[in-house]
This record gives C-alpha cells, structure tokens and sequence, in this order.
C-alpha cells in the first residue's frame, strides 16, 4: 500500500501507488475523474477511500510550519541544499545514537507522531501517564526529530476517528499511537493502517486486531487483553481450587474472563457480570460470601475496581481476591488505599524489575513528574523508545525498511525482554505482583512469574508470519 | 413581501456550508470536507429533534436513541453483507447491504417503529417528565447495545467499507459531502412543508395550548405521535450517515450526552427556525474542533460559552442574526 | 444460606435506596418550590465527596470532612443559584436543561482543574468499620447500616421541617402560589436560595456518605444523577414521600434485579450465558418499570404538581 518518497529536494509526496506528486488543483481535478469512476478497484478493497485525500501531502516548504527546519535528509538521499540542516542533523542524530547506545549510520528522518489519548473525563489518568510515559522518553533521548502532536480524545470514539482523519489528512503524522480503550482502538486503528499509517498501541489490545484483523503497520507495545488474565487463571491453579470470578458486562469484561478461564484449571464458584460504571458492588459481594469460594478474580478497571476493592475489604469476607495489574496500578493505589494491601495481580512491569533501563525510566519519571509510573506510562515510555530505535534504523518514509526495524523491537524496554511475535503483538514475560507498603505509601512488588516468553491466543488466527 | 432578513441569512449558511469543503479542497485542507460533513449531518439530526422541539414543544432529552438505532442499523446491515450472513429477524430473514438506500430505509424505518414505541408511553406525560421518560428509554436502550455481544457490545462495530450509492461513489470525501448535504436540503424541505401545512399548524397551536387544540376537535396526543415519530426518522437517517462518515458504530451514540449534544445544537442555532440546526450544527463542531486544539479543557469552555448563549442570547445564532421570529 | 442472602441482598437494596433518596430529596424539592429541573445536582454531589476527601485527607478525620462536604455543597449551590439559577426560574424546561447541562461541563472540567485527573482516597470512619451479625447467620457492613441511619434520619428531618417550621411553611406556600407569598412580604429570593443551598448540601452529603465506599473521581454524579431523575419521576416531581417510595423502590429492584435475574436465566441456559443475559436485562430493569409505572400513572405515583 503506501509507499513512499520521492524525495526531489524541494518537495515531499507521498502516494498510495496510484498517483503521484499532486498540487492542489491537480488533486481537485483528480478527485472527480475519480468520482466518475465509481467501480474502481484500486479504491474498492480500500475502506475508508479516497486514496488521495488521505495521502496527498503538499510541499512542506510552503507551509511555513516550525518542522521545516528540522527536515534532515532520509538515507537514500543525499541532496542536502541547507548547512544548517546539515548540522541540526548531526547533532539530533549523534544524540540518538547516543542515547539508544547504537552505533553505525543512524538515520535521522523527522517523524511526525499523532498522539490520541484521553486526558479529560473519568478516563483521563490512565492518558496522561501514556503521555508522560512517552514524551519523557523523547526527552531523555533528546531527540527532536520526532513532533508529536497531542489530542484529547475524551474517551468517546467518534471525536477519536475524527481526530485521527485530522491527523492523517491535515497534520500528515507518520505513525499513530496513544490510544487508550479498546473501543477507541477499534474505531481507529483499521482505518489507520489501511491509510498507510503505522499504529503503535501503548494500551489497548483487542483480539480482534490480533487474530484475523491483525496487520503489518499495526504493533502492540502493551499486550494483548487477555494476557494479564490468563496469567492470574495460571497463578490461581498454584493456590486455588474454585474462584469465583466477575467483569463488567462488555467486550473487555467477557475477553477477560475468558481468558483467566483458558489457563485455570480449578472449579468455578460463580461468575458474574456487573453492569458498565457500576458502583456498588454489595449485591455481588453477599453472593461471593454466600458462594462457598477459596479465591476472587475480579477485572474492573478505574473507578469501578477502586469501588469494589473499598467495599470489599470493608465488608470483612475474607476470601482472597486477584486481578490483573490494571486494578492495581500505581495510579489508583492511592484512592484504594490499605484495602488493596496483600492483592495479588499480574503485570508485564513493575518498578522493581532489575535491569538499568527500568532503574533510569523510574527514577527520571519521578524526577520530571513528582509521582510513581504506573503501568501505563512504562508502556507510554517503551513505545517511544520503540519509534526511536525504529528511527535510528530507517527512515519513516521508506515504509518497509521502518516496519521492519519496528518488528526488530531493538530497544532498551523497561521490562526487559521484549520482541514481537508473528501479529507483531508482544512475547514477554508476565509477573505476579503484590501490593505492599512501601515507605508509607503503597505500591507493588513482584513475587512470582506467571509466564516466561508468552504469546497470546490469537496469533494463529493472523495470516502474518 | 421583500425576502426576510432570516430569508437571507438562510441562503447564505446554505451557501457557506456547501462552499466549505470545495474551498478545502482548494487550499489543500482535505480534512476540512470531513468536517464538513459532520456539520451536514449533525445538523439533519438536529432538524429531526426541531421538528419535536421547536414545532412541537417535546423537549426530548432521548433522540440519541434515534441517533443510535440509525448508525446500528447501517452497521449491521453492513456488517451482515460483508459477512455474507442474512440477519434472521425470527418471522423472516433480511440479507445484509452494502447499498445506501436500503440501509437509509431500514434506518428511518427502524427509527419510526422505535419513535413510536416511545412515543406512545412518552406523550402521556408532558413537561419534565417528558424529558426524563425520553431519557429513560434512551438509556435503556444505550444498555442493551452495551450488553448485546452480537454486535460488538461497548466496543462497538467497525464498517470495514462504506456503503455504496448506485453512480456515486461515496468513498471520495466530497461526493459523500455533497450526498450528505442533498439529504439535508430534503429534510430541511420536509420541515418547511411540515410547518406551512394545517397538521404544522396544529403542531404549533399544541405546543402553546393543547387544550385550546382539544377544543376545536384535534386531538393533541395523535399530533404529537406523528410528529415524534417523523422526528425520529429524520434522526434515525442521519444517525446512518453518522456511521458511514465515522465508518464506526458505538453506544456512545446512544449516550445521553449525545441527546444533550443535539439539544444544545437546535438550541444554539435557534428553536424552531428553519436553518437553525444547521447553523448550531455549524457553530458546534467548530467550537468542538477549534476549542479542541486550543486547550484540553475545552468542555470548561464550552459550558461557559452555553451558559452565556442560554442566558443573554436566547433565539440562538439565527434568532441573534434575523432577529423576533415573525410568529411565536 | 440462601435466606441469610436473601436478607442481605435486601439490605443492601435498601441501603442503595436511602442513598437515592439522599440524592432524589433535594432534586424534588428544588423542583417542588421553584419549578426548577437542575441537572448539575450530580456536580454538587461530586463537590461533597471531593471535599470531603481533601478535608479528610488533610485532618484525618472522616467527620470534619462531613462537615465541610455539607458546607462546600451548599456554598456552591447558593454560589450557582445567584449567578446563574436564578436567572432560569421563569425559563422554560428546555432553557433549564441546557444551563445545568452546561453546569454539568463547568463543574467537571473545573474540578479536574484543581484536583488533578486521579482518584482520591476517603475511607470509611474507624467508628464504623467492621460488620454485624444480621438475622440468618450473615454479617452485614456497620456503616451501610449507617446510611441507612442517616437516610431515615434526613426523612424524618425534612418532614419535620416542611411541616412544623416556619421555613417549611414558606416552603410549603411557595409550592401553591409563588406571587402570594411575594406579595406577603416574604423575602422570596432569599427563601429560593436557602432552598437551593439546603438540596445541594443534602447532594453533598450523598457524595460524601457514598465516597467512602466508592471511588471519589470526576463525573461520579452523572450515574447516580440519572437514576435519581427515575426516582422522582416514578415517586412524582415535587413529592418528598414520592421520592422516598421511588427511591426505595428503585434501590430495591436494581439490587434484587441483579441478583436474581442471572439466577432465573440460570434455570434456562448455562451459568455463563445467563450470568450475560440476566446481567443485560438487570441493567435495564428500572426503566422497564419507569416505563410501566408511567403507562399506569403518567404523573407518577404521588404527584404534586404537573
């Protein structure tokens, strides 16, 4: 699909193969030869249309926007007509290469990122992490080649796809990323590669996008969804012998029990399903008394986990509870508080994983933000130090070159070892950690391994190899 | 009589909303048609809600329900045909489609039978239980889409490729602008007909006095009925084109923050007016998007800017622009 | 066991009820005297859990923090009720609606603004931690059964001032004719912001009461806002003792609904899919039962005025 660069020196365009460089009005007139040709193959198996609109890109001298001047050339071309670019590109790329430890020809093409992530409503903390995550990983690279441009979501997926056609059509980003909801990835993220554009998930992992649906330009730096539960079904066989297990009534809920149940092999107490945002949970509590369970696994991300936690604990049942590291993440901990001491969770990263990457990532993040990283904003983080090494490697614009690089997953991740499996969705190994106290505060420790080098259920379903 | 200033300031919206996405093209702003679009289509939603409201006087606080059923309608016809399964309906079996026409059918179809439904409970009661019974139905059925796996649940249902319209090919950004906006031109049509008509007249002397209505032999509760049910059709219609714009389905088209969307659309373009909607529409997704680059607060902003609206300039953009409606 | 559930969950829809009419009391009243339909009743709510939390969390103690919710949500009501309430009375319903919709967006975005995008944290008091033993062998939460305390507490309370005060009787003759106390010489602007501000805090209370068991975050008002709109609607707009009912009833069919709805569909199909479908179906119980009662009494069922 697109491919690039040509690159003459004056001008950049991209094209999808069926046109090329297009000034404005050429475009116009292109558009409604097209419009004639409705039974048109070439846009037929492409869903969201108009190849060019979406692709088109106008000579960036003309545009006076403040990345011109960092317009380095790619490697495969040399025609360099600016001492100062000349230079900037030195500098940006020594830091580069510098900062990821590579050494040889790192080529610096400027990157255009398009960050869509919710940072107001309930939602909003879960996206700010991201972003944090992420854009500390910028500037400890010291890069700036890379421009990021940042919009709020608000959670709601149609101001996410509209956002995201502003994105590719208007800001003309390279690659995608920040999503947070799987919904919102859903509505994004399909339309997204088929235009071209490189998708990088720092959250959300639907099956969907990791079976069938799955793509060349989309890579998932977090996990895919049920990876966290089935880690917990795993870890309860250790212990456990009949769970009783709950989620909310909606995709992510059902993916998630299904997933503890693929690996648990013990007998079921209950299992219920809570209604979306539901906030009291004493109904359900009196049955997990009444039920006769040894153990609770409960998925209930934000607000409504922090409710069940509190509740919960005040309601003095006994019974231990699980879940995945999202109901226990640094950034709800807090407003849980001593009612989540002693819960067992799973998750890919935590902060006392030992290698020098986390040490740094841990103690920069609170050095710039005052706060502990969630999970959230070690998968914000990785996913930028992902795009940097993919950039030492290949330019953006020779799409092929720069998958591949991605798919190398040659960079230092906060979590050790990470590589991508054929869905290009991650194989990594997941933790079992437990909340603790920790200098007053509470926080989570890890204490087991639920898996080593696990890939997720859905990677058969993917024609990728 | 010369054409009214409301006359004018009509013509020129209609104008300037059609010249908006050419003028895009021209400067290579594609992304502009899109947005474009989106003010088209928002806008015939908000015709729908006009016609209840501003004709009618139903506050209804529930028409993302029409909204919703539109886009759900478009979605699984679709994905029924891309799938290649018929959808069984139990008496009978509809195959999926890919062709606009039918979809849009079904859509204004299904928008009716459900306006109905509502309507029929709904209009036994009037004033602020009214607003919330509308609310009430709409959230019922935001939790049924949310809790119905079949067709996604809360994560809602991809459209892998827009339907189609014989000779047009609505993959183009602005021929499915220019689709989009004869289908506006044509609601906008019925409105007008609807409010010059003697069932639009009985329609605006219910609001003001059912009784009075009552009295000279026309019963106010069938009135309403029909005018809430062509309202959620108008609605339902563009809820279908939402979908294909967005090429995406969710509940949060059955949200109650997208009933209070549309209300604040009429409201802001002027109850009742003609152009209206679409002039709330107008204002609305450029407050949104400009509002939305501008700073990440921007719902404090725009709460301040409808306060302001609700409370010193009342008679929306084309009230504050054309001045008194001649009748009211 | 499953009598000793049966009374538990019956509790616990009683208690999901008193925290409904915490909320369904000061909207119906508002409504009752000044003719006003305020949705930005569930920011005032947010507003006593926030303060109540930030309080709390910087005195330790759970108490001060109640006070200060009652004081922060009725402070901010009689705030919004002179700048922009006040402005809305002789406005029609549409009118009202858009203003408190836009309230609704002030208030959320403002107190992200100051409180940041976390979670706060606000637990229950030592006082009333721990649980009791209840009838059938189970224990039950203390501090549940202390809502349900103060919700009984707060029915008997504004009965008593609606009926035996001289406030109440000027709250009472505002409700039949609003011009002749006017022209009595009662100060009416002054008696509508008391009014308001005596809603708003009873809003607070709610958030403040309920923040302990829940997560204190921005837009935590919105579920529990609509669900007190069901309330008032099924008790009758205007009516004390109809939000009371409806409350009660609404907080016992949610419960009940959730509990045995997955159950019954238990009888038919496998745990799984019943737990699905009967989930599915209990989220929509309350207003399939609006609806009904609606059809049957289209002014609900203790209405005080149309």
């Amino acid at each position: 699909m697109a491919r690039t660069a040509q690159d003459n020196g004056i001008d950049h365009v991209i094209d999808v193969g069926t046109a090329g460089g297009h000034t404005p009005s050429e475009y116009w007139k292109w558009s409604f030869s097209q419009a004639l040709d409705s039974e048109d193959g070439v846009l037929n198996h492409r869903p969201h249309g108009d190849p060019i609109t979406k692709t088109f890109r106008p000579g960036w001298q003309s545009r006076g926007d403040s990345f011109i001047v960092k317009v380095p050339e790619g490697p495969d071309n040399d025609t360099d007509n600016n001492g100062s670019n000349t230079m900037k590109k030195l500098i940006a790329a020594s830091l580069v290469a510098l900062s990821l430890g590579v050494s040889g020809l790192a080529s610096a093409e400027p990157i255009k990122v398009g960050m869509i992530t919710t940072l107001s409503g309930g939602g909003a903390g879960l996206g700010i992490d991201v972003r944090d995550g992420f854009m500390l990983a910028l500037k400890k690279a010291g890069n700036s080649e890379i421009e990021v441009v940042i919009e709020d979501d608000g959670q709601k997926p149609e101001l996410a796809v509209q956002i995201a056609d502003k994105m590719i059509q208007s800001d003309q980003v390279d690659i995608l990323t920040g999503i947070i909801w799987s919904n919102l990835a859903m509505a994004v993220v399909p339309s997204a590669v088929a235009q071209g554009k490189f998708y990088l998930s720092p959250n959300a992992g639907p099956s969907a996008l990791a079976g069938a649906q799955c793509h060349e330009n989309y890579f998932n730096v977090a996990w895919q969804n049920d990876n966290l539960h089935e880690a917990m079904g795993q870890y309860a066989n250790q212990d456990y012998k009949k769970t009783f297990i709950m989620a909310p009534n909606y995709p992510a809920g059902t993916d998630a029990l299904t997933g503890f149940k693929r690996f648990y092999k013990g007998e079921l107490a209950g299992e219920i399903y809570t209604q979306v945002g539901q906030t009291d949970y004493a109904a359900e509590i009196a049955q997990i008394r009444a039920s006769g369970a040894d153990s609770v696994f409960f998925f209930l991300p934000g607000g409504m986990g922090i409710a069940f936690m509190k509740q919960y604990a005040q309601s003095d049942v006994g019974i231990p509870i699980m879940g995945p590291g999202f109901s226990l993440s640094q950034d709800i901990l807090a407003a849980v508080g001593d009612a989540a001491l002693g819960v067992k969770n799973s998750s890919q990263w935590n902060k006392d994983i030992d290698n020098e990457a986390n040490k740094a990532f841990v103690a920069a993040f609170q050095a710039e933000y005052g706060r502990l990283p969630s999970l959230y904003a070690s998968q914000g983080y990785d996913t930028a130090n992902l795009i940097l090494s993919a950039a030492a490697k290949a330019s953006v614009k020779d799409a092929d070159a720069f998958r591949a690089a991605l798919k190398e997953a040659d960079f230092e991740s906060v979590r050790g070892d990470f590589e991508f499996g054929n869905n290009n969705h991650p194989i990594q190994t997941i933790y079992v950690r437990e909340v603790i106290k920790d200098n007053g505060g509470l926080t989570n420790k890890i204490i087991g391994t639920a898996f080593e080098k696990h890939q997720d259920a859905y990677a058969a379903d993917c024609g990728m190899k | 009589m010369t054409i009214s200033r409301e006359t004018a300031i009509n013509v020129t919206l209609a104008l300037i909303l059609l010249a908006m996405p050419f003028l895009a093209l021209q400067l290579g702003k594609p992304f502009y048609v899109t947005l474009a679009t989106r003010m088209a289509i928002l806008g015939l939603a908000a015709v729908g809600l006009n016609l209840a409201l501003g004709l009618g006087g139903l506050v209804s606080f529930g028409h993302a329900a029409f909204f919703g059923v539109g886009g759900y309608a478009a979605g699984i016809l679709a994905s029924h045909a891309f799938a290649g399964q018929p959808l069984n309906l139990g008496l009978f079996a509809l195959p999926g489609t890919n062709q606009m026409l039918v979809v849009w059918s079904v859509a204004v179809l299904a928008g009716g039978l459900l306006a109905a439904a509502i309507g029929v409970i709904s209009l036994r009661t009037s004033g602020v239980y009214f607003i919330m019974i509308t609310l009430a139905f709409a959230q019922m059925t935001y939790y049924f889409a949310i809790s119905w796996p079949a067709y996604g649940g809360e994560d809602g249902l991809s459209i892998t490729i827009r339907n189609v319209v014989p000779g047009i090919n609505t993959l183009i950004p602005i021929n499915y602008f220019l689709v989009c906006y004869a289908l506006l031109l044509t609601a906008l049509l019925i409105f007008a007909l609807i409010r010059g008509s003697r069932f639009g007249a009985a329609l605006q002397a219910s609001r003001q006095n059912k009784l009075r209505v009552a009295s000279i032999g026309i019963a106010p509760f069938r009135i309403g009925l029909v005018a809430f049910i062509i309202s959620g059709m108008i609605t339902a219609l563009s809820g279908a084109l939402y979908a294909d714009l967005n090429r995406f389905v969710s509940p949060s088209m059955l949200s109650w923050h997208m009933s209070g969307e549309l209300i604040i659309i009429v409201v802001l373009g002027g109850v009742g007016r003609l152009w209206g909607p679409v002039a709330g529409a107008m204002l609305f997704v450029v407050f949104e998007f400009v509002l939305g680059g501008l700073t990440e607060r921007w719902q404090f902003f725009l709460g301040l800017a409808l306060l302001a609206v609700v409370l010193f300039a009342r008679g929306g953009l084309v009230g504050f622009l054309a001045g008194r409606m001649r009748h009211g | 066991m499953q009598t000793a559930l049966f009374i538990e969950q019956v509790l616990n829809g009683l208690q999901l009820g008193v925290m409904l009419f915490l909320m369904a009391a000061g909207l119906t009243l508002i409504f009752g005297v000044m003719g006003l339909i305020n949705l930005a009743h569930g920011s005032l709510y947010m507003v006593g859990a926030f303060a109540c939390a930030t309080v709390a969390a910087a005195t330790g103690s759970f108490w001060l923090g109640l006070a200060a919710s009652l004081a922060a949500a009725a402070a901010a009501g009689a705030i919004i009720e002179i700048l922009v309430i006040r402005r809305l009375y002789e406005r029609d319903h549409l009118d009202q609606v858009l203003a408190t919709f836009a309230l609704i967006l002030i208030f959320s975005e403002g107190t992200r603004w100051l409180f940041g995008s976390f979670p706060l944290y606000l637990d229950i008091p030592p006082l009333l931690r721990g649980t009791v033993p209840i009838p059938g062998g189970s224990r039950y939460q203390l501090y549940r059964l202390a809502i349900i305390g103060v919700g009984v507490a707060v029915a008997v309370g504004l009965f008593l001032l609606i009926s035996k005060t001289r406030l109440g009787m000027r709250i009472r003759a505002g409700e039949s004719d609003r011009e002749m106390i006017g022209a009595l010489g009662v100060d009416i602007r002054t008696l509508y912001t008391v009014v308001f501000a005596l809603g708003a805090a009873l809003a607070g209370l709610a958030g403040a009461l309920v923040g302990a068991l829940q997560s204190v975050q921005v837009g935590m008002g919105e579920p529990v806002l609509i669900l007190a709109f069901v309330v008032i609607v099924i008790g009758g707009i205007g009516s004390i003792k109809g939000a009371l009912v409806g409350a009660l009833l609404v907080g016992l069919v949610d419960t009940m609904g959730r509990f045995l709805l997955p159950q019954l569909f238990g009888l038919l199909m496998n745990p799984s899919q019943a737990g699905l479908v009967g989930g599915a179906l209990a989220s929509m119980l309350i207003y399939i039962v609006m609806a009904v009662i609606l059809w049957v009494r289209p002014q609900g069922l203790f209405a005080a005025r149309g």
